[in-house]
């Protein structure tokens, strides 16, 4: 069970939020190539460990978030709004 | 070692059971082997199996981290069926169910495979239209499908709430091939017919780390020492992004969490296995009685075979929606299990990037089912360096050739599928 604190509405049970993806993936330059693409769409680090993923607060502000999250005992250790800078710990 | 009969089982009783033997042997790891399938489930024992009995290559190990059949192998709802849209997957899921129809004979084990039926409700025109797609599919392709209208659903599953107030039933896809098999005896049943032709299966070694030289696999690192091989087969569901990272590259999979449950065990109630359309759900009786049920995904990325209380409750809600007598009923217990999620919902049984390393992974919530196709097909494609056709179209390059095998349609989201 997951409790989130969103920057804008408090701490918030996770049934308010919907999870969006690894927040770490960039988007290329368009001219960048189907590699890059092909990338970008599909291949994931997938880390067992934190990972700072994008969290919509559906249930409350609506706003997309990121969290630094632990894949393996789910602690949340931070939240910010979208363009705030949040980086996962080395290993 | 001895075969398993009923005469064998008359004879071990008057002689006050002391002739048994260990199913398979306590291996421990030697310098090198021809092939190291990693991952002690189902699918892995499933690989070396098949390697040794179809391939004739039986200097094999097989390394697992815990126990055998301690992970999604021992995790999941034992549900079997080969109920897909796409010729891609119908034709592989159909040449598992064939296996898994004869698999008490060619390993010699009791599976407790029971062909008893798998009906997918539908509860609106278009549900029924897609279901009617499916299985016309199916029949085009030789698998068998009848379409079932309401009475036919009343009769075969009586415990269904037809009238339901906001998602009346219409009729459901029934697949009457498909059933349920014991999950534990199916990773059983394979260690001992892998390890009687010789395979070694060594529990409580864990890979720390791959030998890689010259873009081709040499070997593993593991808590056990270094064991080479020339040839090294994945089977490691929900762990393969952090083994394929140890050997240098990514892969289109995120791992997701998926609960299933059982509840107090009850009088024969539903002798068929039964779908929800409205919501996620599906549910089975064991031998024991317990209803065992499961839904969807947690919705986020977890390595930590734990789910969580909001999804319990969804579950516990979409199997009362279908069947309101559920709400007597106590659960009993509830487990996760880790699931390769990948982006189209399709599995990989391929080579990798790493010359001589294969996979058989991204299995999602749906690998059961597969597992003797899944070990067969990784097999040849082990033994050949190439793949059979029946996963060729299972490569992890598929989205670069825009091949997607999205049975669902939900684009690339590996949460959604």
């Amino acid at each position: 069970m997951l409790r989130i604190p969103c920057p804008h509405c408090g701490a918030r049970d996770e049934v308010e939020f919907t999870y969006r993806g690894d927040a770490t993936v960039a988007r290329p330059a368009p001219d960048a190539g189907t590699d890059a693409f092909h990338d970008y769409l599909y291949l994931r680090r997938n880390p067992r460990g934190w990972q700072v993923e994008w969290w919509q607060h559906h249930g409350g502000c609506r706003a997309f978030l990121k969290v630094l999250r632990h894949t393996v005992t789910h602690e949340v250790r931070g939240v910010v709004t979208a363009t705030g800078a949040l980086e996962a710990p080395q290993a | 070692m001895a075969r398993y009969s009923g005469l064998r089982v008359l004879t071990e009783g008057l002689r006050g059971n002391s002739g048994w033997k260990p199913a398979w042997r306590k291996a421990a790891p030697r310098p090198s082997y021809d092939v190291i399938v990693v991952g002690g489930g189902g699918h892995g024992l499933a690989t070396a199996f098949y390697l040794a009995s179809v391939h004739g290559i039986t200097n094999v190990a097989v390394v697992e981290r815990g126990l055998v059949g301690q992970g999604n192998t021992g995790r999941n709802t034992t549900i079997v069926r080969s109920n897909y849209l796409f010729p891609e997957n119908n034709h592989f899921y159909e040449h598992a169910l064939k296996l898994w129809e004869g698999l008490e004979q060619s390993l010699n084990y009791n599976v407790m495979m029971s062909q008893r039926g798998v009906i997918n409700l539908f509860h609106n025109d278009a549900q029924r239209n897609a279901a009617l797609r499916r299985g016309n599919s199916m029949r085009l392709n030789g698998i068998d499908a009848e379409l079932l209208d309401r009475d036919g659903v009343k009769a075969m599953c009586p415990i269904v709430d037809l009238d339901n107030g906001r998602y009346p039933v219409m009729g459901g896809l029934l697949q009457r091939r498909g059933g349920t098999a014991r999950h534990d005896a199916v990773a059983w049943g394979f260690a001992h017919a892998a390890d009687a032709r010789g395979v070694d299966i060594i529990e409580h070694c864990e890979v720390t780390g791959m030998i890689v030289e010259g873009g081709a696999i040499q070997g593993l690192r593991t808590t056990r020492g270094e064991i080479r091989a020339p040839k090294v087969g994945l089977a490691v569901a929900g762990s393969t992004s952090t083994l394929t990272a140890m050997a240098g590259f990514d892969v289109p999979i995120e791992t997701h969490l998926l609960q299933a449950f059982v509840s107090e065990g009850l009088k024969p109630l539903i002798d068929c296995v039964v779908t929800f359309g409205a919501g996620h759900f599906y549910v089975s009786q064991s031998d024991k009685g317990g209803l065992v049920f499961g839904g969807g995904l947690d919705g986020y990325p977890s390595y930590g075979q734990r789910g969580t209380l909001p999804t319990a409750e969804h579950v516990y809600a979409a199997g009362v929606s279908m069947i309101p007598a559920l709400g007597r009923l106590r659960g009993l217990r509830s487990w996760a299990g880790v699931m390769d999620m990948t982006p189209d919902g399709s599995p990989y049984i391929c080579k990798t990037p790493v010359r001589g390393l294969y996979m058989t992974a991204g299995w999602c919530y749906g690998g059961f089912k597969a597992t003797p196709g899944s070990g067969w097909c990784h097999a040849w494609t082990i033994a050949k360096d190439a793949p059979h056709r029946l996963n060729a179209a299972h490569t992890l390059d598929r989205f670069r050739e825009g091949r997607m095998l999205d049975e669902r349609g939900n684009g690339p989201f590996f949460w959604a599928q």
